[in-house]
């Protein structure tokens, strides 16, 4: 197991109340999983990510990353895992070559170790051209590429990353992700996520664990929480709406259209349609909807995700 | 061994920038002998010679209180960005991270010393080697009391940062007007005295005036070596236990 938490806590004490960022957190990833904790701001994705680091002592629970006690054996995780923070990792007036070997010596390798260790992560982040660049001179992909790169020198077996590519544009975005699917598959290493991104966490990772208010209330693949939690639709548009009377079954009407509740809409798209065409019923437009991660998070908690912070 | 060689990381990292920089390291170091220049320069017309000795000690324990501030800011930078965080993610040893910043500031405060002394030498300063030599080491021990806890005051100013400078503003100017550093306090009235004689600076700025005129005898080197020392034990402990505690405040 990469990682096993048992009733992890973490509770802050601010002048007057005390937050509860995470409320018990049960969570097992194994050895070369992808996954992708997604929530909504606040809901204790950095906080869950600080005590898996070292970071932060757990209120109350234990956890066990890369093999170690988080309490027991700190420096034991830290020389095992990377970490790429919700910040940036490297100093802004210090080069990035720079950064790199000094982050390699850190974990105990000789200057001429961290150095070729240093250029090996620059080419595989593409960043070569800008190693004798200080990052406030950057852009924000490159700067979440050193980021990601400071991580890696020491070569761990389990890189947890807290919102990689939160604040960049679509296209740094699209590139970072295309060097993290690349780490994964070249370094096979296990990567744990987070984001607010529904597509992405859709799109790339394996597991999808949602979070929310401190606690994990949905976890499994994009798949099966799409069909256990939130389900499919058919969007139908019809001539009349006066019609809407006719068919048969709950539905939902937005406008003059409606969405109907099916097990698998690919299927029953035809059926309805064929069922309202011999009922006499004219049809202007008709669609399968598939439901989106934020269709499962509505499901679960009454909210879109996008406007839960 | 492994303490030293991450104190090495440390401060490897830390000296790297300035010394990639030649032009603003020269300007840097330089800039307190403009200050001895422009200011001694007007202290000499009134007083006469004998301003050296008293005033070259002055410059040196007020770079002492400007270099901590200055290493305290550096290091809430980093706090408030990620690379402190990034850091404590590694085995680096954490008091090694504390000293390893500390020895930067010691041996900027060494070069700027031994610069200024030798200016202030072809100026009509006299050198007691071995009082300024000791005066050197007095500072440096002050020095590492006073980065010190500076770190930790930057510690414990997260997430915001403002406490830092609350401190920092709020006490500096007394701590330095009242000490002594550049105008004497012994023309002044009694309350500015009594201030001055609470005020642990004082006694450094005594201590170094003594050594530099080679007293070594002088009761304010011991009153002034304690202050330091005292001020060096207490900067270290809360600075490792401040540094061990990590850089997540919030209990
Ligand atoms: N040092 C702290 N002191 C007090 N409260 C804190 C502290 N750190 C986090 N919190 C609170 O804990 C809760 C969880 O915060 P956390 O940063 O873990 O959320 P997150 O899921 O990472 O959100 P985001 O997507 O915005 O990064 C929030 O309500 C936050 O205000
Ligand atoms: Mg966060």
């Amino acid at each position: 197991m990469a990682v096993t938490t048992t009733g992890l806590i973490r509770h802050f004490r601010t002048k007057k109340t005390t937050v509860e960022a995470v409320r018990g957190v049960d969570m097992d990833i194994g050895d070369g999983e992808l996954v992708a904790l997604l929530g909504p701001n606040g809901a204790g994705k950095s906080t869950l990510f600080r005590m898996l680091t070292t970071l932060l002592p757990p209120t109350a629970g234990t956890a066990t990353v890369a093999g170690r006690d988080i309490i027991r054996d700190p420096d034991g995780v830290r020389a095992r895992i990377g970490y790429v923070g919700q910040n940036h990792s490297a100093g802004d007036n210090f080069r990035v070559r720079d950064e790199l070997v000094t982050q390699g010596r850190s974990h105990g390798m000789t200057r001429v170790e961290a150095t070729r260790r240093a250029d090996e992560v620059l080419d595989l982040l593409g960043l070569r051209p800008l190693a004798k660049r200080t990052p406030n001179t950057l852009s924000g992909g490159q700067r979440r590429r050193v980021d990601i790169a400071m991580g890696l020198v020491h070569r761990p077996a389990l890189l947890l990353l807290d919102e990689p590519s939160t604040g960049l544009d679509p296209h740094s975005r699209a590139e970072v992700w295309e060097h993290i699917l690349r780490l994964r598959e070249e370094l096979a290493m296990t990567l744990v996520l987070s984001t607010h991104y529904l597509e992405e966490a859709d799109r790339m990772a394996e597991r999808v664990v949602i979070i929310d208010h401190g606690l994990v209330i949905a976890d499994g693949t994009a798949d099966r929480l799409r069909k256990d939690l939130a389900g499919d639709r058919i969007a139908l548009t019809l001539e009349s709406k006066a019609d809407m009377a006719r068919i048969a079954g709950p539905f939902e009407a937005h406008g003059d259209t409606v969405h109907i509740r099916v097990p698998d809409a690919a299927a029953a798209l035809p059926r309805h349609l064929r069922e309202l065409d011999a009922a006499g019923v004219k049809v202007v437009a008709a669609q399968a909807l598939r439901p989106t991660l934020d269709d499962v998070f509505l499901a679960l908690t009454g909210r879109s995700i996008q406007e839960a912070a | 061994m492994k303490f030293l060689r991450d104190t090495m990381t440390v401060f490897s990292r830390e000296a790297t920038p300035a010394l990639r920089d030649p032009v603003s390291l020269v300007f840097a170091m330089g800039q307190p002998l403009l200050f001895l220049l422009l200011f001694g320069s007007l202290l000499d017309t009134s007083t006469g010679t004998g301003t050296w000795q008293w005033f070259v000690p002055g410059i040196l324990v007020m770079m002492c209180l400007v270099g901590p501030m200055g290493a305290g800011h550096s290091l809430l930078v980093e706090l408030t960005g990620g690379s402190m965080e990034r850091m404590m993610v590694t085995p680096l040893n954490r008091t090694a991270m504390l000293v390893g910043r500390n020895l930067k500031e010691t041996i900027t405060l060494v070069v700027q010393a031994v610069l200024i002394v030798a200016v202030a030498m072809t100026l009509g300063f006299r050198l007691y080697p071995g009082g300024v030599l000791a005066g050197l080491l007095m500072l440096t021990v002050f020095g590492v009391g006073l980065s010190s806890l500076s770190f930790v005051l930057a510690l414990r100013s997260q997430p915001s940062g403002a406490l830092f400078w609350v401190v920092t503003q709020t006490l500096m100017f007394p701590l330095t007007l009242l000490s002594g550093v550049l105008l004497p306090l012994e023309q002044g009235p009694a309350w500015l005295r009594a201030v001055g004689a609470v005020n642990p600076v004082s006694y450094i700025v005594d201590a170094q005036r003594a050594l530099f005129a080679g007293r070594f005898d002088d009761t304010s080197v011991l009153h002034g070596g304690l202050v330091a020392v005292a001020v060096a034990l207490i900067g270290l402990v809360v600075g490792t236990r401040s540094m061990r505690r990590g850089v997540t405040t919030g209990a």
